[in-house]
């Protein structure tokens, strides 16, 4: 989104706001974050990304000081944060569990971290105000959290969170709670939000659409670990393994032999009585090397004959169609039994689409389409 | 005929175990001391009517209460050791209850056993204990004498501190066990983001903990405080000459004086002060279930 113009990682003088440095968090006998090095730098929206039990979460309250690191060290613009404790942070966090207080009205949750700082009545209430308007909760800010539904609760937390205009806001799972159009707006919201106030926002989603659509930068974890940390274009269109491939996105993954042809370009020999395949890599594969090809359906073309010039061709059967309304996925079988899928725009009607179940056809792409991937 | 007998139970033991009795205690408490057996009169006799029998009951004996001012010093008396007590409870009960609250997982049940264990063995036995205690000869005094903290023993039974000290001690599970029940249900998290948005604990305690654990610490008060005002073992057993609680000078008026209709007024009394506390421990008991709805 804005990586063309804002991309501070890119450069090596920048300096983070966030920085962990071989952090490694253990409870007990189990590893929760594993030796994880990372910068987040200042006005970024940075989106974890990863399984349940990945270790988000608990990322997110070591930022916050409700967790300590077993070893390495966390620093948050330049100072170690270690010894700071979380009232003293100028870290906000908006709990998974939204964490509203039940004996409060919706306003008085709002206006709780407000009146920690000596503010006065006025501003606090001009604050507040300004806040319910954000999450369009007006008209519910004297209910109790009880008293209001779930996504509404999770606004409420949301507005919390943001009211004290911290330096960083941690946002875990945010939206997860809304319905679609709700969840975009408030996507939306939070990126303008984060124009205006230049705040720092780390969040976690388990929606990789919302993470595509709001994120700067993308990290993928998994098992305590960064799997891959890149703008989202980069993560989808490039990733650099397998786990990440099939983790954003659809994805079909054909294992084959490398066998290198020319500059950069690869045959890979994938099945019996099957033509081989190419494709151009800047990865290097040594000859007769494991490989795994990712090639997103979106990229698979989907023809009745040969396409004459491609580069890529292999002949096969629907299986299956799955509509989407706006795109269909084709699953075509190959004659090895392995499904190769497809995806086309339903640009005309569905009773007039060119190819039904059992239709034989050709699925074509050419030698860039798909990644390369050793593991 | 099901449903008639669902509402037909509860009523009728409230009539069989409440009703009924308070009747009888009214009854008597409208009569007039005699010396016979039962030492009241009038009896009911089915020879002279109803009639007969009601024109003979007045209200003397709750005359009588408000010109002795034995009587309302009593209950005054009460009403603020009761008070009192029940704010030492809440003080030595809140610290326990969230201790127990914080306690890891595994030791929960125990320290529950640990708080219940006091009522497997009679009360009674239990303060007379505490006589053992705190007499002059007592092994508090020892201890204190021997360590040489004071060189006198301390007076401390047959005075109200040890009324004070009975009463916390008996009481005290009542006090702890709602308490804790309301701490156990706190949400950790809600601390945590009272911390995140700049409370210092001290501050996510005041304003998140104690509001949070208030169903509780107001039904440990009421729990503490209305059999308190009552209460006649320890004020008997532990007090002095000076403590006058209205439940001795009930149990005087019956067993030394045998004037029944006295002591029935002043029970009839002491009921309906406590209607008052009953009613409102009744309302905090249903706010809190309907806020847990
Ligand atoms: N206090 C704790 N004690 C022991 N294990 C813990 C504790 N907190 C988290 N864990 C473990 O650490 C791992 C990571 O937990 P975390 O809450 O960070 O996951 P997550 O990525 O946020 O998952 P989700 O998407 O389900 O929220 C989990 O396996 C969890 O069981
Ligand atoms: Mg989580």
């Amino acid at each position: 989104m804005q990586s063309s113009t804002f991309a501070p990682w890119e450069d090596p003088d920048a300096k983070p706001l966030i920085r962990f440095k071989n952090v490694t968090k253990r409870f007990g006998e189990f590893t929760a974050i594993d030796n994880l090095t990372l910068d987040i730098f200042e006005r970024e929206f940075f989106a974890l990304l990863g399984p349940s039990g990945c270790g988000k979460t608990t990322m997110m309250r070591m930022l916050a000081g409700f967790e300590t690191a077993t070893e390495g060290v966390i620093e948050l613009a330049g100072q170690d944060i270690a010894p700071v404790p979380p009232n003293k942070r100028a870290v906000n966090m908006m709990f998974q569990s939204y964490a509203l207080f039940p004996h409060l009205s919706v306003w008085d949750n709002i206006a709780f971290g407000l009146r920690r700082d000596s503010k006065s009545k006025d501003e606090i209430k001009a604050r507040v105000e300004e806040m319910l308007r954000l999450v369009r909760l007006e008209k519910f800010a004297h209910r109790k959290p009880h008293q209001i539904s779930g996504g509404q609760r999770q606004r409420v937390a949301l507005a919390r969170s943001l009211a004290k205009a911290p330096k960083l806001l941690l946002l875990d799972e945010p939206l997860g709670a809304l319905d679609k159009k709700l969840r975009q707006d408030t996507q939306f919201e939070l990126m303008d939000i984060q124009e205006k106030t230049g705040t720092t926002f780390v969040i976690v989603t388990h929606d990789q659409e919302e993470a595509m659509t709001v994120a700067s930068r993308v990290a993928v974890m998994d098992q305590g670990q960064l799997m891959q940390v890149a703008t989202p274009d980069r993560i989808y269109e490039t990733p650099n393994s397998v786990y990440v491939a099939d983790f954003i996105g659809d994805v079909n993954i054909i294992e084959g032999r490398a066998t290198p042809e020319g500059e950069d370009g690869y045959h890979i020999d994938w099945a019996e009585g099957q033509p081989a395949l190419t494709a151009k890599s800047s990865a290097k594969f040594d000859k007769g090397q494991k490989c795994h090809l990712a090639i997103r359906p979106e990229k698979v073309a989907i023809s009745a004959e040969r396409p004459a010039d491609a580069a890529n061709a292999v002949q096969g059967r629907v299986h299956d169609i799955a509509y989407l309304g706006n795109l269909s996925t084709y699953y075509v079988e190959l004659a090895d039994g392995s499904i190769i899928k497809a995806q086309t725009s339903n640009t005309r009607r569905i009773s007039r689409r060119s190819f039904t179940w059992e239709d034989t056809v050709w699925l074509s792409w050419t030698a860039t389409a798909g990644v390369l991937l050793a593991n | 005929m099901r449903r008639f007998l669902l509402i037909a139970i509860p009523y009728a033991w409230l009539l069989v175990l409440f009703l009924v009795p308070f009747a009888i205690v009214l009854k008597i408490s409208l009569s007039d001391a005699a010396i016979a057996r039962p030492p009241y009169f009038p009896q009911f006799d089915w020879a002279e009517g109803i009639m007969a029998f009601v024109r003979e009951l007045d209200f003397e004996n709750f005359i009588f209460l408000t010109e002795d001012d034995l009587y309302w010093k009593a209950y005054l008396s009460s009403l603020k050791i009761a008070l009192t007590a029940t704010v030492l409870t809440l003080v030595a009960g809140y610290p326990i209850a969230y201790a127990m609250a914080r306690a890891p997982e595994e030791w929960r049940p125990t320290l529950m056993m640990l708080v219940i264990l006091p009522f497997w063995t009679s009360f009674l036995i239990r303060v007379y204990a505490w006589m053992g205690i705190l007499s002059n000869e007592g092994y508090l005094n020892q201890i204190l004498l021997w360590t040489g903290i004071i060189s006198e023993p301390l007076t401390i039974l047959n005075t109200n501190t040890a009324v004070y000290i009975g009463i916390v001690y008996t009481y005290l599970p009542f006090m702890i066990l709602p308490i804790y029940s309301a701490l156990d249900r706190l949400d950790g998290s809600l601390i945590e983001a009272a911390e995140d948005l700049g409370c210092s604990r001290a501050q996510a305690f005041w304003l998140v903990t104690i509001p949070l654990s208030r169903p509780g610490i107001i039904a440990g008060c009421f729990l503490v405080f209305i059999p308190v005002l009552g209460e006649f073992v320890i004020p008997s057993l532990l007090g002095g000459s000076g403590t006058l609680m209205i439940g001795k000078v009930l149990w005087e008026e019956f067993f030394s004086n045998r004037d029944w209709p006295v002591a029935s007024a002043v029970a009839v009394v002491l009921l309906l002060i406590l209607v008052v506390p009953i009613v409102l421990f009744q309302r905090n008991q249903q706010k809190q279930a309907e806020a847990e709805k």
